[in-house]
């Protein structure tokens, strides 16, 4: 699958959902420092109004957020990936634990984020908001995905948390396709009934690319965008380990506590599946590109080949 | 103990609520950033018709909607749930930003606990506030000088708290916060000050009963029997 010239990454999509969701007056956009890169500048550029800024400050910009959903505001706060993880303790105590409805997003998830280094590469954060009851946890694909998912975020009724990607990666939706993008429903992107490859964000692509080589092979596989790991389609999940050999499921996140966990923690005690985990095995990041440092870690088109042919 | 003549005060004089209306949108808001102080609010509420006697009666206890430390989600007339220090003041800051967005006049109270201003999110919040010059909030400090441990000066002193909140762009009065008549005269200090305003309210910690006053031990310890009983000969 070749890139297109076109679309942005995963963090764009972000940006434009917000400014498709200005119309609604109780849309609050809350920054800390970092709304150029997550992308919420664009909403900050013509609705000042309803942005505030509140500096290199998670804690507050997370009760902030808090205070504004319990008179009825739809918050979407959003700083690097690793910076909510600075208040994580706020969004379960302040924001979730009361039943309060605002909107997470970190942006530079995962070790894709590339040259900043490991401080700046989140791969815990998915494995730390699923613990929190309630909270709903998103992790986009492209930015189409990002964009949909983000506007159906204006009416939901649970807290949220949504890590968006630094860099950009070929579209995986269009026009049309995005349309039937749900949240809390995994997506569909090809059938096969020899594997299934359960992916997420940045590395979905990646799948799609496996895939597709492993047809040449004869070999069959499903791939899935499993968008949403919380809650989890585990109605997917059982249709797909009823009727492929196994499932290999891909993060750049760790492999504790993710996509890959998740899927374990269902099948194994619903529906017994053999499944391979592929994400970042128990170890920090670097400096390099995106491309260098997946590699580095293992997360490449032919790992996954390799664990889809071993499932057969 | 140290913060019921603060709350008696400000329900009494300044407080928009209204039991039969609790969730309407132009109440002021009240938030016990120290979440610990909840027999002080529930106590309040009850005399505000939020709460009724068998509330109180199941404080701690499973089920019950006096939930130990107070809590929005279980109990009408809390407007947040705390009992993890120092969120409290960011909370109020988004409640404070909504009113303005709206266009509504109500008016945000936060009562904070002066070992609770140890917490670096504090600092945070008062420098936001400042900055973004939320006149619609006020600050009420209980500096009953102790917290969990010991006396606030030998876990970490936090100084002269009022200069401090002062440095960060606060108008700040200090009271004795037991003076009902230097209460009141305070609070409406804080609705006539512009910008966001502090009372720094100097109290002691288990006021009012002999052996508890300034004795760090009943932080967290609710008295034996016997001892309630001497509380109650004394107090009333």
């Amino acid at each position: 699958m070749s890139a297109p010239s076109t679309g942005g990454a995963s963090r764009d999509g972000y940006g434009a959902a917000l400014l498709n969701l200005a119309d609604d007056p109780r849309v609050v956009v809350i920054e800390a420092d970092l709304g150029k890169s997550t992308k919420s500048c664009l909403f900050r550029e013509l609705y000042p109004e309803r942005t505030i800024s509140l500096g290199i400050a998670e804690q507050n910009m997370v009760l902030v957020a808090a205070g504004l959903a319990s008179c009825g505001k739809v918050p979407f706060a959003s700083t690097f990936a690793i910076f909510t993880e600075r208040a994580f303790e706020q969004v379960r105590n302040g924001l979730a634990r009361p039943g309060l409805v605002a909107h997470i997003c970190g942006s530079h998830g995962g070790i894709h984020t590339g040259t900043d280094g490991s401080s700046a590469q989140s791969i815990e954060d998915l494995a730390l908001y699923r613990t929190i009851p309630g909270m709903t946890v998103m992790h986009p694909s492209d930015d189409l995905s990002a964009t949909k998912l983000t506007e159906q975020l204006l009416n939901h009724p649970n807290p949220s948390y949504t890590r968006t990607a630094r860099n950009k990666t070929p579209r995986i939706y269009d026009e049309d396709t995005i349309n039937s993008i749900q949240i809390g429903k995994g997506s569909v992107l090809k059938e096969g009934n020899d594997v299934a490859i359960i992916a997420i964000g940045v590395m979905v692509h990646k799948a799609l690319e496996a895939a597709e080589n492993l047809r040449s092979e004869g070999i069959n596989a499903t791939v899935v965008d499993m968008h949403t790991i919380k809650p989890l389609d585990t109605a997917l999940l059982d249709q797909l380990a009823n009727s492929v050999s196994g499932i290999v499921t891909v993060e750049d996140h760790s492999v504790i506590g993710g996509l890959g966990s998740a899927v374990s923690e269902y099948l194994s005690e619903n529906n017994p599946t053999i499944i391979r985990k592929i994400g970042v095995e128990d170890r920090f990041g670097e400096s390099g590109d995106s491309e260098e440092l997946l590699s580095l870690v293992g997360l490449t088109v032919e790992s996954i080949e390799t664990a889809a042919r071993a499932m057969l | 103990m140290s913060a019921i003549d603060l709350i008696v005060g400000l329900y009494g004089t300044q407080l928009n609520v209204d039991s039969n209306n609790p969730d309407s949108s132009q109440r002021d808001r009240f938030i016990m950033s120290k979440g610990h102080a909840s027999p002080a609010v529930y106590a309040i509420l009850k005399e505000h018709d939020f709460l009724k006697q068998s509330d109180l009666d199941g404080f701690r206890s499973l089920g019950s909607v006096c939930q130990g430390h107070v809590d929005m989600k279980w109990t009408n007339g809390v407007d947040f749930s705390a009992g993890s220090l120092g969120m409290g003041l960011s909370f109020g800051i988004g409640t404070a930003f909504a009113a303005k967005m709206d266009g509504l006049d109500y008016q945000t109270w936060v009562m904070l606990g002066d070992g609770e201003t140890q917490e670096g999110q504090i600092w945070e919040a008062f420098m936001a506030a400042s900055y973004h010059n939320l006149d619609n909030l006020h600050v009420i400090i209980d500096r009953n000088r102790i917290q969990n441990d010991d006396f606030v000066n030998v876990q970490m002193e936090i100084g002269d708290v009022a200069s401090k909140v002062e440095a960060f762009g606060w108008s700040v009065k200090e009271i004795d916060g037991h003076d009902m008549e230097a209460v009141v005269e305070a609070l409406q200090w804080s609705m006539d000050t512009p910008g966001p305003s502090a009372v720094v309210a100097h109290t002691v910690k288990g006021k009012g009963v002999s052996f508890m006053e300034d004795n760090p031990s009943f932080h967290g310890k609710a008295p034996n029997d016997a001892e309630l009983k001497m509380a109650m000969e004394e107090l009333v």
